[in-house]
């Protein structure tokens, strides 16, 4: 009783932080969605269904399928990338460990915007490996380097990967590596005892690592916006072109909260997935 | 003797540590071999290189007469007990076990048909669908020696496959193990720290210090023919003496000089020559106490000492008696019909009596083996 009242005590200023911060802008933003648009920008007095009517756009289908279909790709990428990473990080000494964990989260030190710009210099159609990739004939005298598909899935990938790497490491450095000398022993191959005995053993690290690229994914912006083109938009372009362009706030805060939604789906997923396991007894 | 596993001059170091030194070992067909020594001795090492998970820095090593030194593990016919069991956590104790045979490419049918009769002789069927977590140590380690032996390996590997349970679960295990052993037929190469294990369970030991072999015999020779002061103070307990041959009683025994005995007699299997020096073993159960000089027979013993320490074991009462420079330690069991006294008491004055044969020549000493010994702090 004591225990459980000490615990509400200090959980309270984040609970209020998280309320204020969070939770009370999310209820504006669905609020909005309801409201009437004004032609100069801004937001009507009273309440409307024009906003959410407007998501039925068969324009909003190809953009959440693209939204999908690269935020999938990324995913799938960062954790191919990360599961060998994470594996060779666990087996090295404790010295070199973390320094190698240094270098994981060294691209922090230097602003998400500047990368990401970095990379649209690096892909330049100007630049020097667009003009490497041209001298070599890997690439045609029409082709680009930059917006298109594979590039927003390339900077993605370099965006999110730390963020991949490093729950699955947490993950790896508990798993027991004698585990794989057991598979070796009875017959695997060292990539079959990597798929059968490694890779369930982090699998809630892969669990956390797919929601961590995964979600913040759907909602990307600025990556598609860098160094994409028109082909490439996401929902996230399309509620900033709502809010700053078409100053029509009601239809960006619709959007939001759909894209909201859809990433509570995988959230609760998840949860209803973790509980049982959480409780080794039981599974 | 064709070997079924040979080392051949394998040498493995780690750095400027030489784990295991120009070791060669012949190891039969069907037998329970043991590597017994101390821990950093080398004998797990040596289980690493023939399981493959370790390369000999020099040697090879033979499989039914095949080098198999750089076949990587998945491709010998050869299987493991882990120390820590490594059973796979995600998989309950049937796909555990048919880990191996679905990698060989058996069909299910037959996969199904191997476990389930590696279940039963493990006696684990009721759990087959239990995932490791929820089984006890000595089950665990039943589903380990399952799982190997399912690949039916032409030599299975144990590495202190018992180190982890209790001293009365291990002592059941040994005897189940035994059994499966000898229902199986499988050559056992069975690593251990622990000499009881080893005597137990093994037909041949190898005992290991300090990355060599310091001898290779049945338990029994290991025991009472200890080639070395190391072999004689890891297996068992046992007292060490030194003298000087001073004579010949007849072509099997000497005459020997020990500080502060006068003169006794000794069996010299070794040949010896007037004037050598040389190291004996004693073992603690070899001597007798007795309040009263012992009648000595012409080969016997007797010297008087005073007791220093008494601990009593149960089953049997050690004494620890000064005798002069020496303290030797004496074991008795208790046996109410042959008691012909009140047992002694410390600071009592006995003799100690042993024949010549019980006294072993030993080929090699070394004072810091001495360390080894369970001496009670003066």
């Amino acid at each position: 009783m004591k225990n459980s009242r000490r615990e509400w005590l200090l959980t309270s200023p984040s609970l209020l932080w998280l309320a204020g911060l969070v939770l009370a802008p999310l209820l504006i933003v669905f609020a909005i969605a309801f409201r009437p648009a004004l032609p100069a920008g801004g937001i009507g007095e009273g309440w409307s269904l024009d906003a959410v009517r407007a998501l039925v756009d068969p324009v909003y289908l190809g953009l959440l399928a693209n939204t999908v279909a690269v935020s999938a790709v990324t995913t799938v990428l960062c954790i191919l990338v990360a599961l060998p990473v994470a594996l060779a990080m666990a087996r090295l000494a404790p010295k070199w460990r973390s320094r190698v964990l240094l270098l994981v989260i060294v691209p922090f030190w230097t602003n998400f915007v500047i990368r990401v710009f970095a990379w649209q210099q690096i892909l330049h159609a100007q630049g020097a490996l667009a003009e490497a990739l041209r001298w070599t004939g890997v690439l045609g005298e029409n082709d680009r380097l930059l917006g298109n598909f594979a590039a927003v899935v390339l900077v993605s990938v370099y965006t999110y990967l730390p963020f991949a790497i490093l729950p699955l490491f947490a993950a790896a450095e508990k798993f027991d590596f004698h585990l794989l000398d057991a598979a070796r022993d009875l017959g695997a191959r060292p990539f079959r005892a990597f798929v059968s005995v490694f890779i369930p053993g982090v699998r809630q690290g892969m669990v956390t690592a797919l929601l961590v690229v995964f979600i913040p994914m759907l909602g990307s912006y600025v990556v598609p916006d860098m160094v994409g083109g028109t082909g490439t938009q996401m929902l996230g372009n399309k509620i900033a072109q709502r809010n700053f362009n078409d100053r029509n706030l009601p239809e960006a805060a619709a959007l939001s909260g759909a894209l909201t939604l859809l990433v509570l789906v995988p959230f609760f997923l998840r949860r209803r997935d973790a509980e049982p396991s959480a409780n080794p007894e039981k599974a | 003797m064709n070997p079924i596993l040979r080392f051949e001059n394998i040498t493995r170091r780690f750095g400027t540590f030489t784990a295991v030194d120009d070791v060669t070992i012949d190891i039969a067909k069907g037998e329970t071999f043991s590597l017994l020594g101390p821990s950093g001795c080398g004998k797990t090492t040596l289980l690493r290189i023939a399981a493959g998970f370790d390369r000999p820095d020099a040697g090879r090593v033979l499989l039914d007469g095949n080098d198999i030194t750089d076949l990587p593990p998945d491709r010998r016919p050869v299987n493991t007990v882990f120390q820590n069991y490594a059973l796979f956590p995600h998989l309950n104790v049937r796909d555990n076990i048919a880990f191996g045979p679905k990698i060989a490419g058996q069909d299910a049918a037959t996969v199904r048909r191997e476990v389930d009769r590696m279940l039963e002789l493990v006696d684990l069927t009721a759990h087959a669908e239990k995932r490791p977590a929820m089984l006890s140590g000595g089950q665990k380690q039943r589903v380990a020696i399952a799982r190997a032996l399912v690949n039916k390996p032409q030599v299975l590997l144990l590495d202190e496959p018992l180190a982890a349970l209790d001293l009365k679960l291990r002592q059941r295990l040994l005897v189940d193990l035994d059994a499966i052993h000898d229902e199986v037929g499988i050559t056992f190469i069975y690593v251990t720290h622990d000499q009881s294990e080893a005597m137990s369970i093994s037909d041949r030991i190898a005992v290991m210090n300090k990355g060599v072999i310091e001898q290779t015999g049945t338990p029994v020779q290991i025991y009472e023919t200890p080639r070395t002061s190391f072999v004689a103070a890891f297996i068992g307990d046992t007292n060490f003496l030194d003298g000087r041959i001073i004579g010949a009683v007849d072509d099997r025994f000497s005459r020997c000089a020990v500080e502060d005995f006068g003169t006794i007699i000794i069996d010299n299997d070794k040949p010896v020559r007037i004037g050598d020096r040389i190291d004996l073993s004693l073992r603690p159960e070899k001597l007798m106490v007795s309040r009263q000089r012992p009648d000595a027979g012409p080969m016997d013993n007797a010297v008087q000492g005073i007791v220093e320490d008494v601990i009593y074991f149960g089953s049997s009462t050690r004494y620890w008696v000064r005798c002069g420079a020496w303290k030797l330690c004496a074991e008795v069991q208790h046996r109410t019909f042959l008691l012909d006294e009140t047992p002694p008491v410390w600071g009592d004055s006995v003799w100690l009596r042993w024949h010549a044969n019980d006294g072993y020549l030993l080929e090699q000493y070394d004072a810091l083996d001495e360390d080894l010994l369970t001496l009670p702090e003066d």
